[in-house]
């Protein structure tokens, strides 16, 4: 009764050659068309928003309302490229903002003023991301874990803060700079701070050994290693800048809704994950993009406002945004396939 | 054979609690009780049979619920005939079933449950029931009448229709008003049940039309971004009646943020942040409608009245009532000094 056994499958046989033959300029026309294709997918939702509705779509106040609105999950979608490109992944953004917020936001932290509310977001993010760090790069977790249970816990700590109270901030410096008088040539600050993020994020990755070595550890850890990379050490580090990026997304949603709540940055993480892959950042590692990611992100912010102001209700909506995120995948992999 | 023994151990068991608690009932020269409905305090109350209350409601992750506690709280501790066994709240059904199945083992006296889900708890409060402990069902209801004694809880359609009939009054006169709905999480159907009640009584005023409606999630967060959509969706409007006041603090910051004053807002729930925007009557909220989260202590109100086998006081009946829906009462600058001290945080 003995059947036959297919042979084992050697594991290594799937994995890709270490020194793909691929020229620098390859994949920079590569990065080109992914990138291309976004803004085409951006374009047509314009061209809709355009015609549905004319007059409150394209306008100043619209687009500086998009931007805003795209800005808090905009610089934690930031930091996870970083995670994902290096083969991480990190559940606990949405814990990790909320966790920050709430603490920025006590009557004892408001008591030090803006620079103490500013100051504690930024550190208890960077102090979460710092034990992620130490637990996957050190401690030797899967990813997945490790921020699961920082997901737990954070959500937890932020609901004993709170017990389950709205935090409101009185902190006028603070609230100003969500207001219109405090906007830099119709640029809201937030934009500004996202735009920043940004800019050194794209650097970071681009243009410096610290987002080649991020590329490389995603790409093939051990021919990383073997190439003389403290593996660890990039980790730690990655896990400690996403965790800086959810510092400042709680400090920037504080002055967006002018509190602090344990239920801020809901499935944060499932839309900052959404928004790199649709940007072309492999979920798998060794490979990611920082603009594709915030093109994802304006993707996504770009649709719930046309539905917002079409007056489409949430379930058209969540049914829409699926079928809009395969349609961006789809459209993506067809235009960079054939070329 | 072990099933009939422990069936028929089961109907004896219910059988005689529900003989011990008839007895106990008959044989009580404890006066009815006299307490004052609408008053905050019941000290005036006399010292009865102890009763131990069992307490299990969800986790309480949002203003309204964490009031919830705080009421079910303060108001036991009124009473000195009253021991509260209060358990960790939580959101996930099978562990309030199993805080529920504690409390029934350690034979409480009455079980007052806010189910986190009322469907999937329907079972539990069956199982109470019948192990002859009487359940106040609060708010979130069960499926069916036979799994509590009596259910007190808020009225989301009477919020909407309240709110409507408001706005609808404001607006008299007003030729071709428009009236927008920032509502709560639309997976709930307490959401439907508010949204059905404002559209109801908007009906009554032919004047009005509603032209956009929205939803949040009852977050801050969700609250700001939704909010500012629907400003710069609607660049002129009279009215907008928001479901909850937890997620009305991100909408005003929203309308701060749009520098928009030219309509007026109404409320849900009765937070004390809302109480106080509208004392102070410098913005746009000129009112909330009650969701009353006091609803707690007249449970626990409740529970002691079936534990000492009393009535309610005020009313003629011997028990206490099988149902009681609380009025969705508007609090605007008239009357928000009386509604002050139950505002949540």
């Amino acid at each position: 009764m003995t059947q036959p056994v297919s042979p084992p499958r050697d594991s290594t046989d799937k994995v890709p050659p270490v020194g793909q033959h691929l020229t620098w300029r390859d994949m920079m026309a590569r990065a080109d068309v992914r990138t291309l294709s976004l803004l085409g997918v951006l374009a047509v939702l314009v061209v809709i928003g355009g015609i549905t509705k004319p007059d409150e779509f394209l306008d100043t106040r619209n687009l500086q309302l998009v931007l805003t609105q795209a800005s808090v999950i905009g610089v934690v979608t930031v930091g996870m490229t970083f995670v994902i490109t290096s083969g991480g992944i990190d559940l606990s953004v949405g814990a990790i903002v909320a966790l920050a917020s709430v603490w920025a936001t006590t009557v004892a932290t408001q008591e030090y003023g803006f620079g103490g509310i500013l100051l504690t977001a930024v550190l208890v993010g960077l102090g979460c991301g710092l034990v992620n760090g130490l637990l996957i790069a050190y401690g030797a977790m899967v990813p997945f874990i490790a921020t699961l249970a920082m997901l737990a816990s954070a959500r937890g700590l932020a609901l004993q803060i709170t017990d389950g109270r709205t935090q409101i901030v009185t902190i006028d410096g603070v609230l100003e700079l969500g207001e219109r008088d405090s906007y830099v040539l119709g640029v809201p600050p937030l934009v500004l701070v996202f735009a920043v993020v940004t800019v050194i994020g794209w650097l970071l990755l681009n243009r410096t050994t610290f987002g080649r070595r991020t590329v490389a550890v995603g790409g093939n850890p051990e021919a990383a290693r073997l190439a003389g990379i403290d593996v660890r050490r990039q980790r730690l580090y990655l896990y400690l800048l996403s965790g800086l990026c959810c510092g400042i997304a709680a400090f920037l949603l504080i002055v967006l809704s002018g509190s602090g709540q344990n239920t801020n940055g809901n499935l944060y993480e499932l839309d900052a994950i959404a928004a790199a892959i649709i940007g072309g950042t492999l979920l798998s590692g060794g490979r990611g993009t920082i603009t594709g990611s915030v093109l994802g992100v304006l993707i996504f912010t770009t649709i719930t406002n046309i539905f917002a102001l079409n007056n489409l209700q949430s379930d058209v909506q969540q049914i829409a945004k699926g079928a809009i995120i395969v349609a961006a995948v789809l459209v993506q992999r067809r235009t960079a396939s054939t070329t | 054979m072990s099933h009939l023994t422990s069936r028929r151990g089961l109907l004896f068991g219910t059988a005689a609690v529900s003989a011990g608690a008839l007895l106990t009932g008959c044989t009580s020269n404890e006066p009815k009780d006299e307490k004052p409905a609408a008053d905050d305090k019941p000290a005036d109350d006399k010292r009865g049979k102890e009763v131990t209350i069992g307490f299990a409601g969800p986790q309480a992750d949002h203003g309204w619920l964490n009031a919830i506690n705080d009421n079910a709280k303060s108001r036991a501790r009124n009473y000195q005939d009253v021991t509260l066994e209060i358990t960790e709240g939580s959101n996930d059904t099978a562990t309030q079933i199993g805080q529920i199945e504690t409390l029934i083992n350690k034979k409480v006296d009455v079980l007052v449950v806010l189910p986190a889900d009322g469907k999937a708890l329907t079972q539990v409060g069956l199982k109470a029931m019948r192990a002859g402990i009487p359940v106040v069902n609060l708010d979130r209801v069960f499926n069916t009448p036979q799994a509590y004694r009596c259910w007190i809880g808020g009225d989301n359609y009477g919020m909407g229709l309240n709110a409507g009939h408001y706005i609808g009054e404001k607006l008299k006169g007003r030729s071709n008003a428009k009236v927008i709905e920032l509502a709560g999480l639309d997976n709930l159907e307490l959401t439907q049940q508010r949204t059905k009640g404002f559209d109801d009584a908007l009906k009554n005023y032919p004047n009005i039309r509603k032209v956009a409606r929205q939803a949040a999630d009852f977050t801050v967060e969700s609250g700001q971004a939704k909010m500012a959509q629907l400003l710069q969706a609607q660049p002129k409007f009279d009215a907008v009646w928001n479901h909850d006041d937890d997620q009305g603090v991100g909408a005003l910051r929203a309308v701060e943020q749009a520098g928009r004053d030219d309509f007026l807002m109404v409320g849900g729930a009765g937070a004390l942040s809302a109480f106080q925007a509208i004392k102070q009557d410098d913005g746009v909220l000129k009112a909330t409608v009650l969701y009353p989260p006091t609803m707690a202590a007249s449970a626990i109100d409740l529970a002691r009245a079936l534990g000492q086998g009393k009535g309610v006081g005020g009313l003629a009946e011997h028990e206490i009532p099988a149902s009681i829906t609380l009025y969705s009462a508007v609090v605007d600058k008239d009357n928000v000094e009386q509604y002050m001290s139950t505002g949540f945080r």
